[in-house]
């Protein structure tokens, strides 16, 4: 029997402030172990956690890009457990009064996944467990940096808008400033929530928590694996137990974390050493207007102004600084679908292979714009361009010209010289030319390969085409 | 009267009491747990609960780098350490 999938999750964002959420100490990645450390994230006797202003307002822009409510008020609450990487023993979170309430999150369907609630919380140390048989390693730079969890409503129907959902919740909060959302530094986590039942008016089955999904595509496998999992067993007349499970990345499973019955007592109670909070209506309004275009938005307005397709546009919209590129691109050359083109090809493969962002290369709009021309006045081939003259520009940052000069790429369009080439073509391969006399006419496209070929891909391929006809046509 | 499982709380607390020590709390912990009893007569249908007792709110920070202290002095405070990391038994989970 095919079963209802319900699934929730919650992400953990990264917040860029300089400074940690409750103390001074600098969020710099890989610094040595425990050199970003204080009293007060080391949770010595005595201290007075302060919260960030930078923090505060990065999470109420977040909750307003979310389309959420800012509460009334705001409060901290400790969230109290033993584990090395907490050296208070309870984190600072928000219980009952979080930064933020509601809002949603849309998918290219149109619908609107609703979110449970955003809050304020302290990120834990790191421990190292491979050192020692005996023992574990305690780094607290971590301890302390600003998150905001982000929990969704248990509306997510399938692995796939799981997966669309963190697309679309991660283009917002870069669009938006808010965090780096650096997957590789941690910036962004997420643990899904995952139950199955057997038609639509059952209740909803026991809930599986799972966690340690490193990447969008590891929660989107873990789902699919869990669904599958949890259904068999229904399926089987087994009853779910209520678990949190870890993913195993590599043999593609989960296995059990703890059960219920170990599960946690968090005897959450208010933070006394931190005041509670409240937003005047006006700083929200004032917070609201100054959001930076959404990437819904500024998607749909790629499409209407810049004529591209939903698939480009989405591609295009995706990371802010791609955006930029793309839109001072085209305003040093109107071809908008070649400028698409080129970004989401040759520039997005580089991007990719090289494990950078954009702002990391020396391709500027105007260096990119000097390949397209040469394209466009029919200077050089785009497979000549593609291949010998986008890599060093975006490498070296070079002119398209100088590197088409010093490889000697410029397209020869003259007739005498691609005749030459044509006529060792046709001499080279007198059967081929046998084949197109007696009417096969797909034999000139090889003989026109074969002239590039001569040409050592210089010639101009329209021209080859209309003079080898000729040649052909003539050749007795 | 609300109960309480001492061996619970002792748990989360991570203290280690005999079953001798267990009796002796439970009538304190009884007593304490009497004596809010007693407050939950007082009508607070109307009242807001207190999470901070002064009168403040919204008091922040700036987001400006404090240079971080050296480790070396926390290190020497820690039961165990090694290198510049502190150091712990190895976690197993216990069922707590």
């Amino acid at each position: 029997m095919t079963m209802i999938p319900t699934i929730g999750l919650e992400v953990h964002v990264q917040l860029k402030s300089k400074t940690k959420i409750f103390c001074g100490c600098e969020l710099k990645f890989a610094s040595p172990p425990n050199s970003q450390v204080c009293p007060v994230c080391l949770g010595l006797p005595g201290v007075l956690p302060v919260l960030n202003q930078e923090v505060f307002n990065l999470g109420l822009r977040a909750v307003l890009a979310m389309n959420g409510t800012v509460s009334k008020k705001i409060k901290f609450d400790r969230k109290n457990y033993y584990y090395p990487d907490l050296p208070k023993g309870y984190q600072i979170s928000q219980f009952d009064c979080p930064l933020g309430q509601g809002g949603f999150i849309e998918l290219a369907s149109r619908k609107k996944v609703k979110l449970n609630r955003a809050h304020l919380e302290e990120d834990a140390g790191k421990l190292i467990h491979d050192q020692s048989p005996d023992s574990s390693l305690v780094d607290l730079n971590r301890a302390g940096t600003p998150l905001l969890e982000i929990v969704s409503e248990p509306e997510i129907d399938s692995p796939e808008e799981a997966y669309e959902y963190l697309t679309n919740l991660k283009a917002i909060l870069k669009s938006v400033g808010v965090s780096e959302c650096d997957m590789e530094k941690g910036h962004l986590r997420c643990d899904a929530n995952v139950s199955v039942r057997k038609n639509t008016s059952d209740k909803l089955g026991r809930r599986v928590e799972i966690k340690n999904l490193n990447s969008f595509k590891a929660v989107k496998a873990a789902i699919e694996h869990e669904i599958k999992r949890q259904s068999e067993a229904v399926n089987a007349g087994q009853i779910i137990a209520q678990e949190t499970r870890l993913w195993d990345d590599a043999r593609e499973k989960t296995f059990t974390m703890r059960s219920k019955e170990e599960a946690h007592d968090y005897r959450y109670f208010p933070e006394p050493d931190l005041v509670p909070f409240s937003v005047a209506e006006e700083v929200i309004e004032a917070a609201r207007k100054a959001l930076p275009e959404l990437p819904k938005a500024k998607r749909e307005r790629f499409i209407k102004e810049y004529g591209l397709s939903e698939y480009d546009a989405v591609l295009l919209t995706g990371e802010i600084g791609i955006a930029q590129f793309f839109e001072s691109t085209v305003k040093l050359n109107s071809n908008f679908k070649a400028v698409a083109n080129w970004m989401t090809g040759p520039v997005f493969a580089y991007l990719g292979e090289n494990n950078k962002n954009i702002e990391e290369t020396k391709l500027s709009p105007a260096l990119l714009i000097g390949i397209l021309n040469l394209v466009q006045e029919n200077k050089v081939s785009l497979q000549a361009a593609k291949e010998k003259i986008f890599p060093d520009v975006i490498a070296q940052g070079r002119e398209a010209k100088e590197v088409m000069k010093e490889k000697g790429l410029e397209q020869v369009s003259d007739d005498s010289a691609i005749e030459g080439w044509i006529q060792e073509a046709i001499q080279a391969n007198p059967k081929v030319v046998q084949d197109y006399k007696s009417g096969k006419e797909t034999a000139a496209m090889f003989l026109v390969g074969q002239t590039m070929k001569k040409s050592q891909g210089k010639a101009n391929p329209g021209k080859v085409l209309e003079l080898m006809k000729k040649a052909l046509n003539a050749h007795a | 009267m609300s109960d309480i499982d001492l061996k619970h709380i002792a748990r989360l607390s991570r203290l280690h009491l005999t079953d001798e020590e267990i009796r002796y709390f439970q009538t304190q912990v009884a007593q304490i747990l009497a004596f809010v009893d007693k407050l939950k007569e007082v009508d607070v249908k109307d009242v807001e609960p207190t999470s901070h007792p002064l009168a403040l709110q919204n008091v922040f920070r700036e987001d400006t780098v404090v240079p971080s202290l050296a480790i070396e002095e926390f290190l020497k405070k820690s039961p165990r350490a090694r290198g510049r990391f502190f150091e712990v038994p190895k976690i197993i989970e216990d069922n707590a």
